[in-house]
């Protein structure tokens, strides 16, 4: 086969260049970091696998860790069943099917710091529109820059206002591929409601919802920017993710090892979720 | 214009999908690929088209090896069974399409999308969307870019099989005006037997991955090479059931026999199967030598001018197709007479062994 | 099992329809036996799924009524009227096995599971899936998925309607053979009303003991597949059923008889209306290459195995005939004849002949 045309790599070279740009030379430059020890004026001494026990063995990484699985569990809880039940009571024909698209599609479109500040001014207790209301009209003892379980709601309401939608979107398009067919014949065959959602929608939906948990799953265990606009990580320690107590020891603390050290097992276990996660929703796929 | 497919063979991972294949095709009248759905008519015409690299053999268009070639500089056409146009263009735009890829002027397109319009009844609805158009009117757009752009070969895979019966029919009738002499080579995939027969030209036969005969469409129906060619070409299906020649007879069942002739009665002793069209068993007693046979009718169909039975004989169900209207009864033993003259016999190996004869 | 009565039934998809052309259906009128094998047919567009959507209760009439035995169901949905339906593509519930979902109907009834069991065995044994009872539906072939989904209609014996909306399309031709002779097999089997929505006239003429054609949101004519094919009331019908189609021909009518390119052509029996259009109708099937008679020029001949397909031209009208024995060659010059007790007058569409007293 001499002829075969080879042209077709020369298209995929920008990618591969961006790729290297983008994730590669990054990815090696932490990895160097997180085996050595620097105190500035570039020089490096050799740490070998040190700061990757500290870090495994630190009570510091283990609350990040596990106040970060609280949030990335308890949102999917909230998002996942709520977002289906949303694009389940969306209309699926008329006028206000690009209504609903567009109302649902709004809350993503505003760019990530302006939301924490956006919900920052909101629930600051005495000028937040919602906080002096909590506070002032409805008497609830309501602060989240003082009370964490405050500043825990407001954190996960904010990020369930923010990317329910994605659910939603996702989960309609799984919704409106389903053809009448099957409406039709569930409705001949005297199928409940709750039948048709558990052997129609839910099965037709299923790829999408994977997609949905997956992309939601990864999001909101690197999430950053809103909760950092928001709370800063307080009341004290009580909202620092995994992602906001890495940059504090980036770059408050400028301990680079440890940090590269973190940032591996961060990814590591965002990557071993997501497969896991992947392989067990697609397993009995032909 | 020739088209010829030297030893190709096809296999994505471990399945095979066509198996060594070598087949040529000229212009005049349609090279049909008749088969099943997945027996590899699709393949065979994405293969010839270029649209997919042969694992193994080389694809030759006019005495030229154009296995590398891409489909783009083949100078050829494809209308596909789903009715594909460009949503966004009108009629005239989506036939002139594949004219503007070529740069011709502007006159020239005009002239020749209206010609090509006019043959497939399409000039009033030159300014309408395809959307706005009937199932039927969409794959004369599609056909009519096939024709516009004058291409060397004009690839149709089941271009029919999503219109309506009638629709079918009456467009069925027109394809041959239509393609014409256009110097073209045609091929054309179904999957309905009566359809390749109405069509005439030259047929494969295309049975899992394998072409099994190939020749004049009646002549291939009327002597099948072998058991698979048969059941292929064949709608409704042939009936089929397994015989033994003793001596100057054949026996079914052990207890229906017939004497044989010319060829068949020089085959060897031994177990055959007997294939006989349903039209040859028929329900009256028909002008030539025939053999009564009996069995209880199971299911009865009537089409208004032909009538259909089902029925058990030796062990299998087979098919009595008549015309006129018979009175049958379910469940009843009818008498049925099939032609020892128009019967196939074939081998253990499935080939063509002797074909009936009605005398000595 | 019931009785089918649609009285004035009508529909438009419009909200407020102003003409007889806003109505997808105008005025129907039916009544259909208990027991029988109906088929609606005609060409896409022609109201027949509307029709049997309405006659399921997934649609709503405009105006009229459907009566099961007597009873007025036009208010009930589909649920409660006791229906089954099989629709064009299969429908299967993708996460059950064959066998749950051959037993979802009955399960949703709360049928008792021996019960159950009884019928879905029953059924699978009819439709040959007893093989493939565990095997999870999704992984089967389409024409499998289409049995389950005909299954899933036969497994409830109190249904008083099966309705299969063009079962067969996405079924291979042979496949085809064996499904509608299965279907045909069951309907004798288990003797309950049937109704087939099809567009291809085999498909209904085969099954059917009564087939309805319509065109344009109308009933043309009902009829056994007999009187369809051998006496249309409509030219409509003549060209729709039959493959090829009847002749439809253009001709002259004084008082001694029709007229063709200036030959006398013989009817079956008196003409009884008159109109603008005048058409002789004569199936293929009933003219014959002759002697003497319409003289005109072959133009094709396709032989199709059993027969030969004929096409000649008589001035500018072609006419089909259909052929036993050696085809003629194409330019050939051939006369024509018409079978007189097949060939009927037509005014205006409408059949205009009598038959002649035997």
């Amino acid at each position: 086969m001499k002829t075969e045309n080879q042209r077709g790599w020369l298209f995929v070279l920008p990618v591969l260049i961006l790729v290297a740009f983008n994730a590669l030379i990054p990815l090696m430059t932490v990895v160097n970091y997180s085996v050595q020890e620097t105190f500035g004026n570039n020089q490096f001494f050799w740490a070998g696998l040190r700061w990757f026990e500290e870090i495994l063995r630190s009570e510091r990484f283990h609350a990040a860790l596990g106040r970060q699985l609280l949030f990335t569990f308890t949102i999917l809880i909230i998002e996942v069943p709520l977002g289906v039940a949303i694009a389940l009571a969306m209309p699926r024909r008329g006028f206000w099917v690009p209504v609903c698209l567009v109302l649902m599609a709004l809350p993503m479109l505003i760019p990530w710091n302006v939301v924490g500040s956006m919900w920052n001014i909101f629930t600051l207790p005495q000028i937040g529109l919602l906080g002096y209301f909590l506070n002032d009209v409805l008497g609830i003892n309501y602060d989240m820059t003082q009370q964490p379980v405050s500043a825990w709601i407001t954190v996960i309401v904010m990020d369930v206002w923010h990317w329910t939608s994605l659910v939603v979107l996702l989960a309609y398009a799984g919704l409106v591929s389903i053809p009448e067919a099957y409406y039709q014949a569930a409705k001949i065959d005297g199928a409940s409601n709750w039948s048709v959602f558990r052997y129609i929608q839910l099965p037709k939906m299923k790829r999408v919802l994977t997609i949905a948990i997956l992309l939601r799953f990864m999001d909101s265990f690197n999430i950053y920017t809103e909760p950092f606009t928001l709370t800063g990580g307080g009341p004290g320690n009580s909202t620092t993710l995994l992602s906001i107590d890495l940059v504090k020891i980036a770059l408050g603390q400028f301990d680079l090892g440890p940090a590269a050290a973190m940032s591996l097992i961060y990814f590591a276990i965002t990557l071993a979720v997501s497969w896991l996660f992947y392989t067990l929703m697609t397993r009995d796929d032909q | 214009m020739t088209l010829e497919l030297r030893n190709v063979t096809k296999t994505v991972g471990a399945d095979t999908h066509i198996h060594p294949t070598s087949l040529a095709f000229e212009k005049g009248g349609f090279n049909i690929l008749l088969g099943a759905t997945n027996a590899g008519k699709s393949t065979l015409i994405k293969l010839m088209a270029g649209l997919e690299k042969p694992t193994t053999g080389e694809v030759w268009a006019d005495g030229q090896n154009v296995t590398g070639t891409s489909p783009q500089k083949r100078g050829i056409a494809l209308v596909h069974q789903f009715f594909i146009n460009y949503p966004h263009m009108t009629v005239f735009e989506n036939i002139a399409s594949p004219l503007r890829v070529q740069g011709l002027g502007r006159s020239e397109i005009e002239t020749r999308v209206r010609e090509a319009a006019d043959v497939l009844q399409l000039g009033p609805m030159l300014d309408r969307r395809p959307q706005e158009l009937s199932g039927g009117q969409q794959q004369r757009c599609a056909l009519a870019r096939a024709i516009v752009k004058q291409s060397k070969a004009i690839f149709l895979d089941e271009p029919l099989a999503n219109l309506d019966y009638k629709l079918r029919e009456e467009l069925r009738e027109q394809l041959p005006d239509i393609l014409g002499e256009r110097g073209t080579v045609i091929v054309y995939a179904t999957s309905e037997p009566t359809e390749a027969l109405l069509l005439g030209g030259h047929t494969a036969l295309v049975h899992e991955g394998r072409i099994t005969q190939f020749g004049r469409t009646p002549e291939i129906y009327h002597l099948p090479g072998d058991l698979t060619s048969a059941r292929v070409f064949s709608d409704p299906p042939i009936n089929l059931a397994p015989v033994t020649k003793r001596g100057e007879e054949m026996w079914m069942d052990e207890t229906i026999n017939w004497p044989v002739f010319g060829e068949a009665a020089a085959l060897a002793d031994g177990p055959y199967t007997v294939a006989i069209r349903p039209h040859h068993v028929t329900p009256t007693e028909p002008n030539d030598v025939s053999i009564a046979i009996r069995g209880p009718v199971q299911i009865t169909e009537l089409s208004g001018s032909e009538s259909v039975a089902h029925f058990r004989i030796g062990g299998q169900t087979w098919v009595s197709l008549a015309p006129g209207v018979h009175p049958y009864r379910v469940g009843d033993y009818h008498e049925f007479h099939m032609i020892p003259g128009q019967c196939f016999y074939f081998g253990a190996d499935g080939t063509l062994a002797a074909k009936g004869r009605a005398h000595g | 099992m019931a009785e089918i009565g649609l009285k004035n039934l009508r529909h438009s998809y419009l909200p407020s329809p102003a003409g007889p052309d806003d109505f997808a259906l105008k005025e129907i009128n039916l009544s259909w036996d208990d027991g029988g094998a109906y088929a609606l047919l005609g060409p896409s567009g022609c109201g027949k799924t509307t029709l049997l959507n309405i006659i399921s209760g997934l649609l709503t009439p405009s105006e009229g009524h459907i009566l099961f035995d007597g009873q007025d169901v036009t208010a009930l949905p589909p649920d409660k009227r006791n229906i089954a339906q099989v629709f064009q593509f299969p429908v299967i519930y993708d996460t059950m096995t064959v066998y749950d979902n051959l037993a979802f109907p009955l399960r949703n009834r709360g049928v008792a599971a021996d019960r159950v069991d009884a019928r879905v065995s029953e059924i699978a044994a009819m439709l040959e899936l007893d093989d493939s009872l565990t095997t999870r539906a999704a992984n089967l072939t389409p024409d499998a998925k289409q049995k389950i989904s005909m299954g899933r209609g036969l497994v409830r014996d109190d249904v008083n309607v099966i309705m299969f909306d063009e079962p067969l399309t996405v079924i291979d031709p042979e496949l085809k053979w064996k499904l509608r002779s299965k279907l045909k097999e069951l309907h004798q089997k288990i003797a309950v009303t049937m109704i087939y929505v099809t567009h291809d006239q085999t498909e209904a003429l085969t099954f059917a003991d009564q087939v309805v054609v319509m065109q344009d949101g109308e009933i043309v004519q009902i009829g056994s597949p007999v009187e369809l094919f051998e006496r249309p009331q409509h030219t409509f019908v003549g060209h729709f059923i039959g493959s090829p189609g009847m002749n439809i021909l253009p001709c002259e009518v004084t008082g001694d008889g029709a007229w063709f390119h200036g030959c006398h052509v013989p009817l079956e029996g008196p003409v009884k209306g008159t109109g603008q259009r005048t058409e002789i109708g004569v199936r293929p099937e009933f003219v014959r290459l002759a002697d003497g008679g319409i003289p005109g020029l072959v133009r094709k001949a396709a032989d199709i195995g059993r027969h030969t397909v004929v096409e000649v031209m008589v001035g500018d009208t072609p006419v089909g005939a259909i052929v036993d024995g050696p085809a003629p060659e194409r330019g050939a010059e051939v006369h024509l004849t018409f079978d007189p007790h097949q060939t009927r007058l037509y005014t205006d569409g409408w059949i205009a002949t009598e038959r002649a007293a035997p």
